[in-house]
């Protein structure tokens, strides 16, 4: 009960502070779905126009709001499954395998990881034309998935490094082979970090802009962000609620993905199995 | 199964941490490998199981040559020092593992898990996890993992080192009582001759990666073989006193005290170096061959008190005695020597 009194004018004070925060957020909907003059603080009638490149066929020349959507899920997810794959295993590899040049690859993944990714891109996109991947959603998830792996192999290293190698040396008492014993016993402790590093990639790609717009532009392949620029640019008069409205679709996933995966996210910096 | 370790010699880089040792484990006894820390018990443990290759020598299981043999295929069970469960599974999970990877069917891992969990007494702990289990409970999972799968030898590595004191006690006897009961080889390494005295029928003593001793535990305490073996053996530790032979007595360094030697060894030379080591329960006040000196450090441990006496010349000697604290720090004694049970040694350590 006291402890209740204690924290109640902290919860006020937070709640005050952060107020504009969610007001402008609650706005945000509101306006998608209602005809409210900019300005007006009262919302006018509902209305479900703003809403209509939903179901409206897409313009000539434009791409369909759902092939975007189908685009971007694939763009992210094959990004993520990318990203997990070769963390999960190059982490292994370089947290338990004696091989060589590690340290030299250790301090490269840093140096990599440095890198800003418009520095490069002049260079991706020169590569992915000669190879003939420019223009492709599998080009730009290529790219993205290689942007993430220096970070993404570091931190599954940290994961491996704290799994007790007897665990390892039992599993093969046990008579399972290396695979197994990876498989059966390592990976599901590192599992957190896993979940963690595949939410974190899946995000970044779903938010990624610059990558697919110089990268794969193309109606094919275009994802939502580059699809919202595209309805910004053939706008002549520039309909803001329109991109409020797909904005806000385009957020719906991340919102959705976040509110089931915040715990596991939150480990990612935490750093360690425990549990 | 016999356990034959031949010639087995291991290197790190450069660094030969073992050389040439030989130790042969008969069916069904339980030996433990004693030393300092850094002797390479582990690292003979590691060869035995197949963690660590062999640089040189062989290993035999019985008359199976396994040197060669994947750690997979030996059939050992291990119990790790910190006991290596496997911590996203439960008790069940855990001890079923080995068989699960055999593809054993159901019912059979069923009736062994079952089995297994009554000897080393956790039936009803099948559902828990790792986590929410003590350290002699996790114990016992790990000891029932290493079993399950009828393994030729059963090595453990310092199991009850992470334990408390009384815990160690009761898992002593119950690992010895496992072992008995399931009549498997076993190796244990400890650092602790407690330990190794009271669960083993035979003791290796290590040193620097040599086998310093190889007898039964009351024959290494009684008969060591070495100085470093009688000081390793025996809590209290033994003391030791140097001097100089004269006659058939040992004249103590910058002193007037001289000591008879006991007549099995007597060394050969005349004035030759000599270590004489001395076990607290033979320096007594009753004892004839008296020596004077003042107490110095007292330690009341209950049943026993252990009296310090450091001598004229700087040499301690210690003494442990059943009745109550007599005496007070400072006090000068004449307490005296049971020289027949005094231990001699020549200048390198062997025991004459
Ligand atoms: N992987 C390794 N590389 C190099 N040297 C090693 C390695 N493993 C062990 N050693 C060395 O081998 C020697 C024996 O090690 P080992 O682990 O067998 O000792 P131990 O007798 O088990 O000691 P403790 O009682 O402390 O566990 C030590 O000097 C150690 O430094
Ligand atoms: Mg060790």
């Amino acid at each position: 009960m006291t402890k209740n009194f204690k924290t109640l004018p902290v919860y006020i004070l937070l709640s005050v502070l952060s107020l504009p925060l969610v007001i402008m957020y609650a706005y945000l909907v509101i306006d998608t779905f209602t005809v409210t003059t900019p300005g007006s603080l009262v919302p006018g009638p509902f209305t479900l126009h703003n809403w209509r490149f939903l179901w409206e066929p897409a313009k000539p020349g434009q791409a369909s709001i759902w092939a975007a959507t189908l685009n971007t899920f694939l763009f992210a997810g094959g990004t993520m499954l990318i990203v997990l794959m070769t963390s999960a295993t190059a982490g292994y590899a370089l947290s338990r395998l004696r091989m060589p040049m590690r340290s030299f690859m250790l301090a490269g993944l840093i140096m990599l990881h440095a890198f800003p990714t418009v520095t490069l891109i002049i260079s991706v996109f020169l590569i992915l034309q000669i190879i003939g991947l420019y223009d492709t959603l599998i080009g730009v998830i290529l790219v993205r998935a290689a942007l993430d792996l220096p970070l993404g192999v570091w931190i599954m290293k940290g994961f491996y490094d704290n799994v007790p190698w007897e665990i390892e040396m039992a599993g093969v008492q046990d008579g399972a082979s290396r695979f197994t014993v990876w498989w059966r016993l390592i990976l599901p402790q590192i599992q957190p970090g896993l979940a963690a590093l595949g939410i974190f990639s899946f995000l970044q790609a779903w938010s990624e802009f610059i990558l697919p717009q110089v990268l794969a532009p193309g109606a094919n392949a275009q994802v939502l962000s580059v699809y919202m620029q595209a309805v910004v640019k053939s706008e002549t008069q520039m309909d803001f609620t329109l991109f409020k409205t797909i904005g806000l679709f385009y957020t719906l996933p991340v919102v959705v993905i976040y509110l089931i995966f915040n715990k596991k996210l939150m480990n990612i910096y935490g750093g360690g199995t425990k549990g | 199964m016999r356990i034959l370790i031949d010639n087995f010699t291991k290197t790190f880089g450069t660094t030969t941490v073992i050389r040439d040792m030989t130790l042969d484990i008969e069916s069904g006894e339980m030996l433990a490998l004693l030393g300092p820390s850094g002797c390479g018990k582990s690292t003979t443990l590691f060869a035995v199981c197949g963690i660590h290759r062999m640089n040189g020598g062989r290993l035999l299981f019985g008359d199976r040559d396994v040197t060669t043999v994947s750690s997979q295929d030996r059939n050992v069970g291990v119990v790790f020092q910190n006991y290596a469960l496997y911590p996203h599974m439960n008790v069940f999970e855990n001890i079923s593992f080995p068989l699960k990877i055999r593809k054993e069917s159901k019912a059979d891992i069923d009736a062994k898990v079952r089995e297994m969990a009554k000897l080393v007494h956790i039936e009803d702990l099948m559902e828990r996890k790792p986590a929410q289990l003590s350290g002699g409970q996790q114990q016992r999972v790990a000891l029932a993992r290493a079993l399950i799968r009828k393994p030729d030898v059963l090595l453990l590595d310092e199991p009850l080192a992470n334990l408390d004191a009384k815990l160690r006690l009761e898992m002593r006897s119950e690992i010895r009582r496992i072992q008995q009961e399931t009549g498997i080889t076993a190796i244990l390494v400890t650092h602790d001759q407690v330990e190794a005295m009271s669960m083993c029928d035979r003791i290796a003593i290590m040193n620097k990666g040599q086998i310093v001793q190889l007898s039964s535990p009351s024959e290494m305490y009684n008969e060591p073989a070495s100085a470093f073996v009688a000081g390793f053996m025996g809590n209290p530790p033994i003391s030791f006193l140097d001097g100089t032979v004269e006659g058939s007595s040992l004249r103590l360094d910058q002193s007037s005290i001289v000591l008879p030697l006991p007549e099995s060894s007597r060394p050969a030379s005349p004035a030759s170096r000599v270590k004489l080591g001395v076990r607290p329960e033979y320096f007594q006040p009753e004892n004839p061959d008296k020596v004077e000196g003042k107490i110095s450090f007292i330690e009341i441990q209950g049943r026993e008190t252990l009296y310090d006496v450091t001598l004229e010349n700087g040499a301690v000697l210690r003494s442990i005695q059943s009745s109550g604290p007599l005496h007070k720090l400072g006090d000068t004694v004449r307490w005296g020597v049971d020289h027949s049970r005094v231990l001699a040694f020549d200048e390198s350590g062997a025991r004459l």
